[in-house]
């Protein structure tokens, strides 16, 4: 058996090599199937960021009178993080809001002297919250226009935002299932057009494959060469969908990160690297081979 | 050793290739089976190879019913089965030294013997110095040898011979003959399909003459008119 296995792994090897011709266009199919699927599951990952990075923006906040003593904010804050409704709740101090403040437009020169010429400290207090889900935000304003709050709130800043809000939520849940339906669409077109590809591979192969029945191979000494060669091309296309897509993601980060800061194509394929591979290797040995065995049997039949 | 008993074969819908033919061949023999293009000389040596089924009556190889036979079983019966074909059915991506290993591999022999026989009957065909070289770099006459090489290496029962000499010139025609002569005398049993008169005359052999998918004359001689 250990005989077989050898001869069938240098069958196919040699095949391999011999029919370059064959070989690589089975390889370009593979690697351009490969290659799609490795960059929509990239553009996946970098939309959802995107959009949890869009969703981030959306949130309430909420003014603390001038005289509100901290002790009132806190016990406010408390009671927000106990209602289901609230995913985040942080609490801003004046102090902290004119530091957030100084250190975003230190370099405004005009706006840093407007502040000096007030003098005094002109923020107020806040409570920056986040709502667990979008349906949630009307829910929380209402709770705190509550009347036992009256005296310690002095803003709520939602409704003119909530237009906004309530746009980038129905955009991101779009964006979302369309990005999933072009993946589906385009994953099951590529995985055709190789299963094609692989059946034309073999039908060009089928005379070769009766004179090997004919001479009295056995159907596994006959599928073998034709596995290991799928086997050859798959782990091949893989290396070379690896390297265009880390290259593709290197040289297209400096062009992404001019429009959006947060878009950095190259960090995500970095941190992704060994499901990346994985979906990769798997595709690459999936379509290397299966194909040809379903598409091996009918030839069999000698 | 074979035996074909009321052997019909129709292909559909409605092709009557060989019809209730019925004759018997013994182990050693030297059988022309002669006939014009479309005779069904090619059918019964598909039948005894298994590579298609007898629509009615029996055939059997060593007194083993091929309908009976399981298609899985099939590679090792034809293991006993030398083949040679018009068409050479050689591998093209196995050099000629491979195409006639492959023979042996697919058996399961180990690499010594394949080391030790695989030249032994190259230079019995007369191919020694193009070992290495792939079918498309061979002759007509070339390959048809690498072809009768493969056929031989395993030592078979029988040795099937469809139209050997149906691609090639009179002088290479006779060299294969002369070869297919020489493998009967070392004890193989050779059925040689050929619609080939000069062929037929020369042999003088027991002579199985199709006509229309009838078994038409069982001559001794070789005394048939096609």
């Amino acid at each position: 058996m250990f005989t077989s296995i050898k001869r069938i792994f240098k069958s196919g090897w040699q095949n391999f090599k011999r029919q370059a011709n064959l070989s690589f266009a089975f390889c370009l199919i593979l690697t351009i199937t490969i290659s799609l699927i490795s960059f929509l599951f990239l553009g996946r990952l970098i939309l959802n960021s995107l959009l949890a990075e869009a969703r981030q923006k959306a949130d309430i906040s909420v003014y603390f009178k001038e005289d509100c003593p901290e002790e009132n904010m806190f016990a406010l804050k408390d009671e927000l993080t106990g209602i289901g409704a609230v995913g985040e709740c942080e609490l801003v101090s004046k102090e902290e809001a004119l530091a957030k403040f100084v250190e975003t437009h230190k370099d405004d020169a005009r706006l840093m002297e407007s502040l000096s010429e007030v003098g005094a400290n002109p923020f107020l207090a806040s409570l920056n919250i986040k709502a667990a889900g979008v349906a949630e935000y009307e829910n929380i304003v209402n709770f705190l226009q509550n009347e036992k709050f009256l005296n310690v709130i002095e803003k709520i800043d939602y409704h003119k935002r909530k237009p906004v809000i309530e746009k980038i939520f129905d955009i991101t849940q779009f964006a979302s299932r369309a990005g999933l339906v072009v993946a589906i669409i385009f994953i099951f077109t590529s995985i055709l057009i190789s299963y094609n590809t692989t059946r034309l591979t073999i039908f060009s192969q089928k005379d070769e494959i009766s004179v090997m029945r004919l001479v009295g191979a056995s159907n596994n000494f006959v599928r073998g060469p034709f596995l290991i060669q799928g086997i050859l091309c798959g782990f091949l296309s893989f290396f070379i969908s690896l390297m265009i897509v880390g290259l593709s993601s290197y040289f297209l980060t400096p062009q992404m990160v001019a429009i959006f800061p947060e878009l950095q194509v190259f960090s995500f394929f970095r941190y992704n690297l060994w499901q990346l591979a994985l979906i990769q290797i798997g595709t690459g040995l999936l379509l290397g081979t299966l194909p040809s065995l379903v598409a091996i049997r009918k030839y069999l039949q000698v | 050793m074979i035996k074909f008993d009321k052997v019909t074969k129709i292909y559909p819908p409605d092709v009557t290739a060989l019809e209730d033919v019925s004759f018997e061949i013994k182990k050693g023999e030297f059988v022309v089976l002669a006939g014009r293009s479309g005779a069904g000389k090619t059918t019964l040596l598909k039948l005894i190879l298994g590579e298609e089924p007898a629509s009615d009556g029996q055939v059997f190889f060593d007194e083993e019913d091929m309908k009976k036979v399981k298609k899985r079983h099939l590679p090792s019966l034809r293991k006993r089965i030398g083949a040679v074909f018009q068409d050479y059915k050689l591998l093209s991506a196995k050099t000629v030294y491979e195409n006639v290993a492959f023979a042996l591999e697919v058996i399961g022999a180990d690499d010594e013997e394949i080391k030790k026989y695989v030249p032994q009957v190259l230079d019995i065909v007369g191919l020694t110095p193009k070992t290495t070289k792939f079918p498309r770099e061979l002759s007509a006459g070339q390959r048809q040898r690498t072809a009768i090489a493969r056929a031989l290496i395993r030592r078979p029962e029988v040795i099937l011979a469809d139209e050997p000499t149906g691609n090639l010139d009179h002088n290479n025609a006779s060299e294969i003959i002369k070869l297919l002569l020489k493998i009967n005398e070392l004890g193989t049993t050779v059925i040689l399909a050929t619609h080939n008169k000069e062929i037929i005359k020369k042999l003088k052999t027991r002579t199985l003459l199709l006509k229309e998918g009838k078994l038409d004359k069982d001559a001794s001689d070789g005394g048939v008119i096609l």
